[in-house]
């Protein structure tokens, strides 16, 4: 009988579950962690990006996107897309190839693997003998011309990858034809580029690292042509009518080279060192773009002198007399060029440079004047500040949606208006169901509006409250200031910038009413700022108000950061989110609740001392309440002294460990050999390992009681209107939790609104509930008579949810980390609960009510709780029964700043930080999922452009 | 019936003389009668030798609240922690007489002399070799006081002896619960708390596990000293055995429905502070018509165990684990049943 009863075996409900729920990890939005190299495909308009984890992004129009993982999670070295081709080819940094291909697939196309290779020198040859070093897949689409270190270029069939092995371009068959005084053996060894011939497929480029460059012809297996360079050569590249081509050195100079038909061996045209005359930094990769106007654009990567500018990322383009050296904020992988990619036309016309650099994508508008940037639509800098917080707001209204993007738009003046050039591929998805707001919190005091609807990440809007207040830094003082005749004419790009002014300014929580365009932020030294939405700039005094949550506590003394200094007088704010009260806590403890309610006007914010309530239509502090224990000392000196203190002595630690390595190591590489170091340093090693042998982690078990440490840290806030005092007569009502597993509610009592600035907001304690296993309580909510969770303040009022049902009895849910728990309302009693933790060792991080539509029938849904775990494993628990429904493991345990950046939204889906700069979508739910669906069609041209290339082949080899 | 008479605190006599004085004031001189007190923890707590004699009238505040009942019908279980709840269960029994179950009476020592902090449970169904303990946290002031770490330990497997993680007890914490029992040691492997498995778990979640179960926790320990184990006489000499061979094979449902029923049992109550008056325990909210069937459903679940298997139990008045066996060996089969709740140090 009782296994019939049981959960879960109900086969009804089974069937619904499968309807209702469903976890799938849909996209990663942002910039991709370490991007290790970059592709591109003119003939698809795609782009590629390769990381040092192995994976590969390919990003064409807004929506059209596809990713693939090296099961190796090997550094990305190079990518290659083959010519005409929905393919392309990546080396990793273990030396293999693999041959990656978009294949249609049920209307959408999919990326994946097809082939794997490494190439195999003969028995008993060293291993940089095949260790490749560059690749050139040629036009005929069939082979892939393979340089090695060893100076040997070979040749693999595609797509099969075998080695042609009579087709291999050995040091010495290039030798044979170029007089010896000249070169030796070792001019011909490691192969820096390859590059195929524009006009003629059978001629390729071969450049050397040591400065020989050769032009070999493919069909008679000989070098016509040989270059020889003085400098050690980095970069080859032809310019697009064959007559010639440029190469870029070590020594930051570059170098033009006529292609004649006579063999003799040429001499450069031109040689620039165009940051000279002082010794300059490598020109890593150059091209020569050829314009209608006849001058053309010369852009180069690197070439800074050494001495004063060798720290530059820098990309430079000089177009006749107009030069700029684009200062990237981060090392710059690659770069590409978007140009003509029609054969026949005469010119390359460049129209966009795209930089990938470490941080972030830039792409600059090469046909605007002052050469502007471009605003991406993917791949945005989410770590441009470290994000320290986030926020998503479902279904955002219509006016509001469209008030946020024309503030936004206000700040997007300096960005180029031209159409997004990288454009591949159609994006099929449906329109996304409706319009969601992430808002993310980071450490410069910054918040930043992304549209998070769809499958692009998309800033919308940029808010500052750093003008508040006074920072050393003002933000007048522009240090980027240049004078007009500078050298070289650096110009910053880019919005990378993870240095802060100030810790303090950090946001640490927000919460926005999207019917009221109310907005709360509070940060990091107590601050709370309340802000409405103004069309306009404005220039007001923002009211400040202190709340001193200690009360008539005495004898304490707060040892942590002093509050932020404001800004007297009127201050100046753009069109957006303009803040009209500033309330200070104190001690300027960093806030770690808050709640808005737009309806009563109210906000109510919570540190480690106590909470507060703040009336923000009167502008005047209701109450405050402290929470701190007596004996708790530790969240009165300051934010976590001693733990900090703790952590700083393990630094220390370490870093006398490491010191003490290092020494160890110079002393006796002066005289002793290297493997008597090694061996020391394994014995260090294996010291270490034994020491942490000895002294095990240890865990102490013991009950929780009241004199623990931050057991007042308020970690949950709610607004309810519900039966606090009687169950005839519902108030509104503020309930708090706490780390020590107290919940607090107060009645409050707001005025008509009519009599809304005339008579106070009073509030009352009416019932404070311990919980016995005095676990940090997470989460409040009340169910109405329905068991329906209330509504948010004016959904009602604006006809999107049905009013809460009255009548029927209320009822509380506390969740603490370890357990789940319903109690009656007004007199509390313990209806239900489950534990959580007792059974199953995991304890509550994240939790959420989401609402759950089925797959199957339009008009079920239902409201369920969404749970994340210390473990990482997110569960949905069932309203008001407490039943656990499905879990699904998400992330990995091991992965602490990604469970703690964890965000749900209101119809189960959810974002957490894969890296600084990237978060990953999940979906929970069969209905809402947002993810690519794109096709990448192999455009109509290529068959004009095969005929094109096979008659510029017969024409070449007529001449 | 009350009596109100004054002691002098500072010489309290000898229990002879205040158990004459009792049957004095009351006038009841030929009968026999069990003398409890209240504690400061609201428990009820026996008087019947001069230590605990003098222990209550040292508690006294300045009122001391003293029990008499006639031994004849006196209810032991009236004694000891949890005694608020203690009597819900018997009203619930009450309330579904055929659920009731008969616990006859045989007194060999005075076990409800004491206070229970620790017990070693399950026997009949536990290997030799492994130990399953419970610490009751309620109702003392000592720390539970170990630490655990993660350790290995070699396993037989079908491939072989295999060397597997496992979490071990590592420190007592002197003075703590856990040392003063004398069941636990350092480098005992713990290998069940609560009636989950602990196996492929980390240490952390380990930890909190027995953090949430603090104030009734049952580790189930396999002792690093072998030697000091139960010695059995017979398998099924146990009046549980009519469970406990069907629960052999596969126990964990039927303990775990076991355990999460004790641990119900002395689950403490939250609190509730009404409009800043009195602190009070929060009760159970009667089931409400539309949600009975959920809640029915949980307390059928509660009630098979308590009938499918009872749980027995060991006396262990010393602290040295060398006399548990002996404790053992003098028991008589049908003594298992009626202590459910184990046994017993005092303060």
């Amino acid at each position: 009988m009782r296994r019939f009863l049981r959960p879960g075996h109900d086969p009804v409900r089974e069937r619904l579950k499968r309807d209702l729920f469903q976890f799938n990890k849909t996209v990663e939005h942002g910039f991709p962690h370490q991007p290790s190299a970059l592709g591109y495909s003119p003939f698809l308009r795609l782009m590629a990006i390769g990381t040092r984890s192995g994976a590969i992004k390919l990003y064409g129009a807004p929506g059209v996107e596809f990713m693939g993982l090296h099961e190796e999670n090997n550094t990305v070295m190079q990518i290659h897309f083959i010519p005409d081709q929905c393919q392309l080819v990546t080396l990793l940094d273990d030396n293999s190839l693999h041959l990656w291909s978009l294949k249609q697939q049920g209307g959408t196309s999919e990326l994946r693997e097809e082939h794997r290779f490494t190439l195999k020198g003969p028995p008993g040859s060293p291993p940089s003998a095949t260790q490749v070093t560059a690749v050139l897949p040629h036009s005929s689409r069939e082979v892939l011309y393979l340089g090695t270190e060893s100076g040997n270029i070979f040749v693999v069939e595609l797509p099969s990858f075998r080695v042609l092995e009579d087709r291999t371009i050995t040091p010495e068959a290039v030798l044979q034809r170029i007089p010896e005084d000249n070169c030796n053996r070792r001019s011909c060894e490691l192969v820096e580029a390859l590059r195929e011939h524009p006009k003629n497929p059978d001629q390729i480029l071969i450049g050397y690292s040591r400065g020989l460059i050769v032009l070999w012809d493919l069909q008679n297996n000989k070098a016509t042509h040989h270059f020889l360079g003085s400098q050690q050569l980095e970069n080859l590249f032809w310019q697009r009518d064959g007559s010639k081509f440029i190469s870029c050195h070590y020594d930051g100079s570059y170098s033009q080279w006529p292609v004649s038909s006579d063999n003799r061996q040429s001499e450069p045209l031109e040689n620039t060192v165009p940051y000279g005359p002082f010794p300059c930094k490598a020109i890593s990769k150059i091209y020569w773009q050829t314009t209608k106007n006849g001058l053309p654009y010369i852009i180069f990567q690197g070439g800074m002198p050494r001495a004063s500018y060798g720290d530059r990322h820098s990309i430079s383009v000089i177009h006749g007399s107009q030069q700029t050296a684009f200062d990237f904020t981060s090392r710059v992988i690659d770069f590409f060029i978007i140009f003509s990619s029609d054969p026949a036309a005469e010119f390359d016309d460049p129209s966009a440079l795209v930089v990938l650099a470490e941080e972030e994508l830039v792409v600059i508008d090469l046909k605007s004047a002052g050469w502007p940037a471009v605003h991406p639509p993917y791949l945005a800098s989410l770590h441009c500040s470290a994000i320290t917080c986030s926020h998503h707001v479902s279904n955002i209204p219509l006016k509001l949606w469209e008030r946020i993007i024309s503030a936004g738009s206000k700040q997007n003046i300096h960005y180029s208006s031209m159409p997004w050039p990288i454009d591949g591929g159609t994006n099929i998805a449906p329109d996304p169901p409706q319009r969601d707001l992430l808002l993310t919190g980071h450490e410069d005091g910054t918040v930043r509006f992304w549209d998070a609807s769809g499958v692009c990440l998309h800033l919308l809007y940029k808010l500052s409250t750093v003008r508040v207040f006074l920072t050393d830094a003002d933000p007048n003082d522009n240090m980027n200031t240049l004078g007009e005749d500078e050298w070289p004419p650096l110009r910053k790009v880019g919005t990378f910038d993870p240095y802060s002014d100030d810790p303090r300014l950090g946001i640490q929580k927000i919460y926005l009413c999207k019917y009221s365009g109310y907005l709360a932020v509070a940060g990091t030294a107590g601050q709370v700022l309340v802000m409405e939405l103004n069309d306009e700039d404005a220039e007001h005094v923002v009211d400040h108000a202190e709340a001193d949550l200690l009360q008539d506590q005495e004898g304490y003394r707060w040892k942590g950061h002093e509050k932020l200094k404001t800004r007297d007088g009127p201050v100046q704010f753009e069109a957006g989110f303009q803040p009209f009260v500033l309330v200070q806590c104190q001690p300027p403890a960093v806030v770690t609740s808050l709640a808005l309610h737009s309806e009563w006007k109210l906000v109510a914010f919570g540190t480690s001392h106590g909470f507060g309530l703040f009336d923000h239509q009167q502008k005047r502090l209701v109450f405050v309440k402290c929470t701190l224990h007596p004996s708790d000392q530790l969240a009165l000196e300051g934010p976590l002294s001693r733990v900090k203190s703790l952590k700083k002595s393990l630094r220390q630690s370490f870093r006398r460990i490491r010191r003490s390595r290092v020494s160890s190591r110079k002393r006796r590489g002066g005289g002793g050999n290297a493997s008597e170091v090694q061996e020391a340093n394994a014995k260090f090693d294996q010291d270490v390992l034994q020491e942490m042998e000895l002294a095990p982690v240890q865990r102490k078990i013991e009950a929780r009681s009241a004199e623990d440490s931050f057991t007042g840290f308020v970690r949950t806030l709610y607004f309810a209107d519900t039966f606090l005092r009687d169950s005839s007569r519902h108030c509104p009502s503020l309930w708090a939790g706490t780390n020590g597993g107290t919940v607090y509610a107060f009645c409050l009592r707001v005025p008509p609104a009519e009599r809304r600035m005339d008579e106070p907001v009073r509030a009352e304690q009416a019932k404070e509930i311990q919980l016995m296993h005095r676990a940090p309580v997470v989460g409040i909510l009340v169910l109405d008579g329905r068991s329906t969770p209330l509504p948010e303040p004016l959904e009602v009022a604006h006809d999107l949810s049905k009013s809460p049902d009255m009548q029927g009895s209320h009822q509380l849910l506390v969740v603490s980390e370890e357990q789940f728990k319903v109690f009656t309302l007004p007199k509390v009693s313990s209806k239900l609960k489950l534990k959580l933790t007792a059974l199953e060792g995991c304890r509550v991080r994240k939790v959420t009510v989401a609402n759950f539509g089925s797959c199957k029938t339009d008009d079920y849904s239902e409201n369920d709780l969404a749970v994340l775990t210390n473990l990482g494993d997110i569960q949905i628990i069932s309203l008001p029964f407490l039943k656990l429904q499905i879990r699904y493991p998400c992330i990995r345990k091991e992965d602490v700043s990604g469970i703690a950046s964890c965000v749900f939204t209101k119809y189960g889906q959810g974002f957490y930080l894969i890296s600084p700069s990237e978060f990953e979508r999940f979906s929970l739910s069969t209905k809402w999922l947002v993810e690519p669906r794109c096709i990448v069609d192999v455009p109509e041209v290529t068959s004009n452009n095969h005929v094109h290339k096979s008659g510029t082949e017969n024409a070449a080899r007529k001449s | 019936e009350f009596r109100r008479f004054s002691l002098e605190r500072s010489k309290p006599g000898k229990f002879e003389e205040f158990y004459g004085l009792l049957q004095h004031v009351h006038k009841i001189p030929n009968v026999d009668v069990l003398v409890g007190y209240t504690d400061i923890h609201g428990d009820l707590l026996p008087i019947n030798n001069d230590d605990n004699y003098h222990k209550a009238v040292s508690t006294a505040n300045p009122l001391l609240r003293i029990f008499i009942q006639r031994k004849e019908d006196a209810d032991y279980s009236a004694f000891g922690t949890d005694t608020v709840t203690r009597k819900k269960n018997v009203l619930s029994n009450v309330l579904r007489p055929d659920n009731h179950r008969k616990k006859p009476h045989i007194v060999i020592s005075m076990p409800q002399d004491f206070r229970p902090v620790s017990s070693i449970i399950d026997v009949d169904i536990l290997p030799e070799t492994h130990r399953r303990v419970r610490l009751y946290k309620y109702g003392t002031d000592k720390p539970l006081g170990f630490y655990i770490r993660d350790g290995s330990s070699v396993r037989v497997t079908p491939h072989g002896l295999e060397k597997v993680p496992g979490i071990f007890i590592s420190r007592l914490v002197p003075g703590g619960l856990a040392q003063s029992t004398g069941l636990l040691a350092v480098n005992d492997e713990v290998l069940e708390v609560n009636g989950i498995e602990v196996s492929g778990k980390s240490l952390d979640q380990v930890t909190d596990m027995m953090i949430a179960n603090s104030r009734n926790l049952i580790i189930t320990v396999r002792p690093a000293n072998q030697r000091n184990n139960v010695v059995r006489n017979s398998r099924t000499s146990g009046s549980s055995g009519q469970s406990t061979e069907s629960s052999l094979p596969s126990s964990t449902p039927n303990i775990l429905g076991n355990l999460l029923q004790g641990e119900e049992e002395s689950d403490e109550e939250d609190i509730i502070i009404e409009d800043s008056g009195e602190p009070q325990q929060i009760p159970k909210a009667a089931p409400a018509s539309e949600s009975i069937e959920s809640l029915s459903q949980i307390e059928l679940l509660h009630e098979s165990t308590q009938n499918g298997f009872l749980p027995s139990s060991e006396m262990n008045l010393n602290h040295s684990t060398g006399s548990i066996s002996m404790e053992y060996e003098v028991q008589e089969p049908g003594r298992k049943s009626l202590e459910e709740d184990g046994t017993i140090i005092t303060l």
